[in-house]
C-alpha cells in the first residue's frame, strides 16, 4: 500500500478549478517532486492534502486511512506534516519554543518535548539559534525553524512547499544536506519547488501539474525533456 | 402598537445618528472609539450648559457642540491615535476606553451624578400624526439625525475627498502612494465624526436626561449598530441603528420594557456568532 | 518561556522572589494592624489574581476579554445564593461558583471563541451586558438591590466579623492562582497557548487541538475568576449587578494585566502592586468624592499605558532579542 494515496482530487474555487482530477501515490520512502508553473495548484494540492481546503471530490489516504474531511490537527496526528510557502513561524516565540510546540506532540511532557526539540534543532543546524526570538531570523533562518518545528512532530510524510525558495546558493546547498538526511531517517518527503537545483538532486520521481491537472511523471531527467512540460513553462513554440 | 413603532423609528434614527459616526470612524481610522459615548455626553454637556447659563436654546447650540467636539476629536486623534497607529488593537481599544473613562470621570467631578434635564426648549411638546403622539423633540431630533446622515453619505460617496476617504479606508499605503495624506484625512474623520456626534448630543437634551454616563448605553448600542452593520459599513450601521431602535422599543411594548437593552445584546451575539460579518457586510 | 534564555541560577530566583513574597505577606498582617493597609493588600491580592486569570485568555491566547467580571459576578452571586437559599456553606459555594462560571464559559465559549480581535471583545462586552440586565430583573436573586452576605462570626460559614482572616483567605487563594496560573503556562497547554495566538491555523497543522485548548483557557480563566469572585462575596459582603457585572471592573482587570505584562506571570500582579494601592489611596486623599478620583486615576493609567508601556512594566525588564517569558 503506498504511503500517500491522491485519487482524482479535485477543487473547484466558484468558477476557478484549481486542481482537477489529480491522482499519484507516493511510497514510503520516497522523495517525490511537484513542479509547474506559478498558478498551476500546487499550494491549492498541499491545502487540500493536508486539510486546510475541502477538495471538491476525490479522496486523500495516508497509510489507508482516509484524510478528506478531518481536522488539520487529526492529519497532523496521523504523521502528515507540512511547511509553508510563506513561513509561518510563531514569531513571538524562541525557535527552541517553535519546535517544541511540534515536538509536543508525541513528547506531551515539556521536559521531554525541550529534550526532543533540542535535537531536531541539532540535525537542522539550528542548535546555537534555541534561544533567538523566531521573528528575528531572517527568511532563511524562519524556513529552517519551520522545518525543525515540523520534524518535530516524527512525522511520516512531509510535504514541503517551496522550502528552498529565496535561499541563497550556500543556504540551499545546506538545506539539500538537511533534506538528505531527513530522508535517511525514514521520512518520506513530497516537495514542492521551483528552484530545480535543488529538486534535481532530491527526488526520486518528479510531477507536474498545469492548470490544475497532472500532465507529466517520471524522473527528473525524464520530465525535464518531456515537451509538454517545457511547453508548459514556455509556451507552445509559434510559427512565424 | 404602531406608537411603538414610531417611537422605536425615531430613536433608532438617533442612534444611527451616532452609529454612522463611529462607523466613519472605524472604517476610515481602524479604530474602534470606545469613547464615543462619552463624546456625545459631552455635547450635552455643552448643549445643558449653553442653555442654563446662556439660554441658548439646544437647536442652536447644536453647530457649537459640534465645533467643540470636533476639536474634541481632532485632539483624541492627534494625543492618542496617532502615537498608537503601530500599536496593536488591543492597546488602541483600551486607550480609547480610557479616554472615555476620563471624559466620564471629569464630568462626574465637575458635574456631579445628577442627573438634569431642560425645561422647556423650542422643541418642547408633542405632534399628533393620526392616531399617535410623539414628543416633538424627539421627532424633530430623528428628523435633523436623517438628514445629517444623509449628508455624510452625501460627502463620503459623493465627493472626491470622499473618495479620498474610501481609499484610506482600502489601503492606506497605497493611498498614500497616490498622494492621499493619510494623517490628514485621518484627522479630518475624527472630527466630522465627533461633530456629528456632536449634533446628535446636542439636540438630545431637549428631550433626555444629562449625567455622565449617559454615553454608556448610547456607546454600547452604537458598537452594536456598527458591528452588525459590519464594521465600517456606514449604510450598514445606519440600517442597524435604526432596526435597534424598532426592536428595542417593539421588545419593551410586547415583551417587558426591562428587557429592551438585553434583547438587543442577545440579537447582538447571535449577529456575532453566527454571522460575524455583520448583517449588511463591508462598505 | 523565560526557560529557554536564562541559565539555571536565574531560574531559581524566581521562586526565591516568591519565597520573599510569600513570607512578606505572612509577616505582613503581625507587622501592621491598621485594617487599611490590610485592605490595600486584600484588594492587591485581588486584582492581581483577576489579572492573572484573565492572562490565560488575554496574554497567552491572545484573546482579549473585556467582560470578564461576568465570570466574577456569577461567582460571587453563585456563592452568596447557595448560602440564602440552601444554607450552603462558602467553603462549598466559593468553588461552587469557580464551577458555575467555568460552565458558563463553556456554553457561551463554543461561539465565541470563533471570533478573533474586535469581534471577540466585543462579544465579551455583550454577554457581560446580557448578564448584567437579567441580574437587574430576576427578583429571586435580588433583582437590582443584590444580595447580602448575613453578618456571622464562624469559620464553618467562612464569615467573621473582623476583616484578619479574610486576609489569610486571600492570601491562600492568590498562591493557589499563582500556582495554577504558573503550573499552565508552564504545562504543554501554555506552549499550546501561545502557538494559536501567534498562527492557529499554522499550530493547527502542527497537531495542535486549537478548539480544546482555547476552550481550556476560557474555561480555566472562568474557574479561577469565579472563584475568586466567591471571595469577593464574602469579603465585600454584598452584590449587585452594578457592582459584580461592572464592565468598569472588566477594564480595570485588562488593565492591570497590561500595566504589568500581558502574557506574564508576574505580569498581573506587578501591575495590580502598582495600580491598587495608588488608587486606594487616591480615593482616601481625595475624602469624600473619592469614588470620581479614583477612576479617573484609572482612566488616565489607562491612556498612559497604553501610550507609553503597552508592553507593561516586565517590558522594562526584558532583554533585546530574547523571547518573553
Amino acid at each position: 500500500m503506498a504511503l500517500l494515496q491522491v485519487d482524482k482530487l479535485t477543487k473547484r474555487f466558484d468558477g476557478l478549478v484549481a486542481n482537477r482530477d489529480v491522482s499519484f501515490a507516493v511510497d514510503a520512502g520516497e522523495i517525490v517532486g511537484i513542479i509547474g508553473p506559478n498558478g498551476a495548484g500546487k499550494s491549492t494540492l498541499f491545502n487540500c492534502i493536508a486539510g486546510h481546503e475541502t477538495p471538491t471530490s476525490g479522496s486523500v489516504a495516508l497509510s489507508g486511512a482516509e484524510l478528506v474531511g478531518r481536522a488539520p490537527e487529526a492529519i497532523a496526528d496521523l504523521g502528515l506534516m507540512r511547511t509553508w510557502q510563506i513561513p509561518r513561524c510563531f514569531t513571538a516565540m524562541s525557535v527552541l519554543e517553535n519546535t517544541m510546540v511540534g515536538a509536543l506532540l508525541r513528547h506531551p511532557n515539556p521536559a521531554s518535548a525541550r529534550t526532543e526539540a533540542q535535537r531536531v534543532l541539532d540535525a537542522v543546524g539550528l542548535e546555537k539559534r534555541g534561544a533567538a526570538r523566531a521573528g528575528n531570523l531572517n527568511l532563511a533562518g524562519q524556513k529552517r525553524v519551520e522545518l525543525a518545528r515540523a520534524l518535530a512532530t516524527s512525522p511520516k510524510l512531509l510535504l514541503l512547499d517551496e522550502v528552498a525558495g529565496g535561499l541563497n546558493p550556500t543556504e540551499a546547498r545546506e538545506l539539500v544536506a538537511i533534506l538528505r538526511a531527513v530522508h535517511a531517517r525514514g521520512i518520506t518527503l513530497v516537495i514542492v519547488e521551483h528552484v530545480l537545483e535543488v529538486l534535481m538532486q532530491l527526488a526520486h520521481r518528479v510531477l507536474v501539474l498545469d492548470f490544475g491537472e497532472l500532465i507529466a511523471s517520471g524522473t527528473p531527467e525524464e520530465v525535464v525533456r518531456n515537451p509538454a512540460v517545457i511547453e508548459a513553462y514556455l509556451g507552445r513554440k509559434r510559427d512565424a | 402598537m404602531l406608537e411603538a413603532l414610531a417611537t422605536g423609528l425615531f430613536n433608532g434614527l438617533i442612534y444611527a445618528a451616532v452609529a454612522v459616526g463611529l462607523a466613519l470612524i472605524w472604517g476610515i481610522t481602524d479604530v474602534i472609539n470606545f469613547a464615543h459615548g462619552d463624546f456625545l455626553m459631552l455635547a450635552m454637556y455643552v448643549a445643558y450648559w449653553l442653555f442654563t447659563l446662556g439660554h441658548v436654546d439646544p437647536t442652536l447650540s447644536a453647530p457649537v457642540a459640534a465645533c467643540v467636539l470636533a476639536f474634541v476629536g481632532f485632539f483624541a486623534y492627534a494625543l492618542i491615535i496617532r502615537p498608537l497607529q503601530r500599536a496593536p488593537a488591543m492597546i488602541v481599544i483600551l486607550a480609547t476606553f480610557g479616554l472615555g473613562l476620563v471624559l466620564r470621570q471629569l464630568a462626574f467631578i465637575a458635574f456631579s451624578p445628577d442627573y438634569r434635564n431642560l425645561p422647556d426648549t423650542w422643541l418642547s411638546g408633542s405632534i399628533r400624526l393620526g392616531d399617535i403622539s410623539l414628543g416633538r423633540p424627539q421627532v424633530v431630533t430623528g428628523v435633523v439625525a436623517l438628514a445629517m446622515i444623509g449628508v455624510l453619505f452625501k460627502l463620503v460617496y459623493r465627493t472626491r475627498w470622499g473618495r479620498a476617504l474610501q481609499a484610506v479606508a482600502e489601503d492606506r499605503l497605497a493611498a498614500s502612494l497616490v498622494g492621499i495624506p493619510s494623517d490628514r484625512v485621518n484627522a479630518q474623520v475624527w472630527m466630522l465624526g465627533s461633530a456629528a456626534v456632536g449634533v446628535t448630543g446636542a439636540l438630545l437634551t431637549s428631550f433626555f436626561y444629562v449625567f455622565p454616563s449617559v454615553g454608556a448605553v448610547f456607546g454600547l448600542l452604537a458598537f452594536v449598530a456598527v458591528a452588525m452593520g459590519g464594521f465600517g459599513a456606514l449604510p450598514g450601521a445606519f440600517l442597524s441603528g435604526v432596526l435597534i431602535g424598532i426592536v428595542e422599543a417593539l421588545t419593551g411594548y410586547l415583551v417587558e420594557p426591562a428587557y429592551k437593552t438585553a434583547s438587543i445584546f442577545l440579537i447582538f451575539l447571535l449577529v456575532l456568532w453566527y454571522r460575524p460579518r455583520g448583517l449588511f457586510g463591508r462598505w | 518561556m523565560k526557560e529557554a534564555a536564562r541559565p539555571a541560577i536565574v531560574r531559581s530566583r524566581g521562586a526565591r522572589v516568591v519565597a520573599v513574597v510569600v513570607l512578606a505577606l505572612a509577616a505582613f498582617p503581625f507587622a501592621v494592624a491598621d485594617p487599611f493597609y490590610r485592605q490595600i493588600v486584600v484588594m492587591t491580592l485581588m486584582y492581581g489574581a483577576l489579572g492573572a486569570a484573565w492572562n490565560l485568555v488575554g496574554g497567552f491566547l491572545g484573546r482579549v476579554s473585556f467582560g470578564h467580571a461576568v465570570f466574577l459576578g456569577l461567582g460571587a452571586y453563585t456563592t452568596l445564593l447557595l448560602l440564602h437559599k440552601l444554607g450552603l456553606s462558602p467553603w462549598l459555594g466559593i468553588p461552587a461558583g469557580g464551577l458555575i462560571a467555568a460552565v458558563s464559559a463553556f456554553v457561551v465559549g463554543r461561539p465565541t471563541l470563533r471570533l478573533t480581535g474586535h469581534y471577540f471583545a466585543m462579544a465579551t462586552i455583550a454577554v457581560l451586558a446580557v448578564a448584567h440586565v437579567l441580574m437587574v430583573n430576576w427578583s429571586w436573586a435580588g433583582g437590582a438591590v443584590g444580595l447580602e452576605a448575613p453578618i456571622a462570626n464562624s469559620v464553618w460559614l467562612l464569615l467573621f466579623r473582623s476583616r484578619a482572616p479574610y486576609y489569610w483567605i486571600a492570601a491562600v487563594l492568590a498562591l493557589l492562582t499563582l500556582w495554577a496560573t504558573y503550573t499552565l503556562a508552564r504545562s504543554r497547554a501554555g506552549y499550546y497557548w501561545r502557538a494559536i495566538n501567534g498562527d492557529e491555523a499554522a499550530a493547527r497543522s502542527l497537531g495542535v487541538p486549537a478548539e480544546r485548548y482555547k476552550m481550556l483557557a476560557f474555561v480555566m480563566s472562568a474557574a479561577l475568576t469565579g472563584i475568586w469572585g466567591g471571595f469577593y462575596a464574602i469579603y465585600v459582603g454584598f452584590v449587585d449587578p452594578d457592582s459584580a457585572f461592572s464592565l468598569t471592573l472588566s477594564i480595570q482587570i485588562v488593565l492591570v494585566a497590561i500595566l504589568g505584562g500581558v502574557g506574564t506571570i508576574t505580569g498581573p500582579w506587578l501591575g495590580a502592586a502598582l495600580l491598587v494601592p495608588l488608587a486606594e489611596g487616591m480615593r482616601v486623599a481625595m475624602g469624600g468624592s473619592g469614588k470620581g478620583f479614583d477612576l479617573l486615576l484609572y482612566g488616565l493609567a489607562i491612556v498612559l499605558v497604553s501610550l507609553f508601556l503597552p508592553r507593561g512594566l516586565i517590558a522594562l525588564r526584558l532583554r533585546r532579542g530574547a523571547a518573553p517569558g
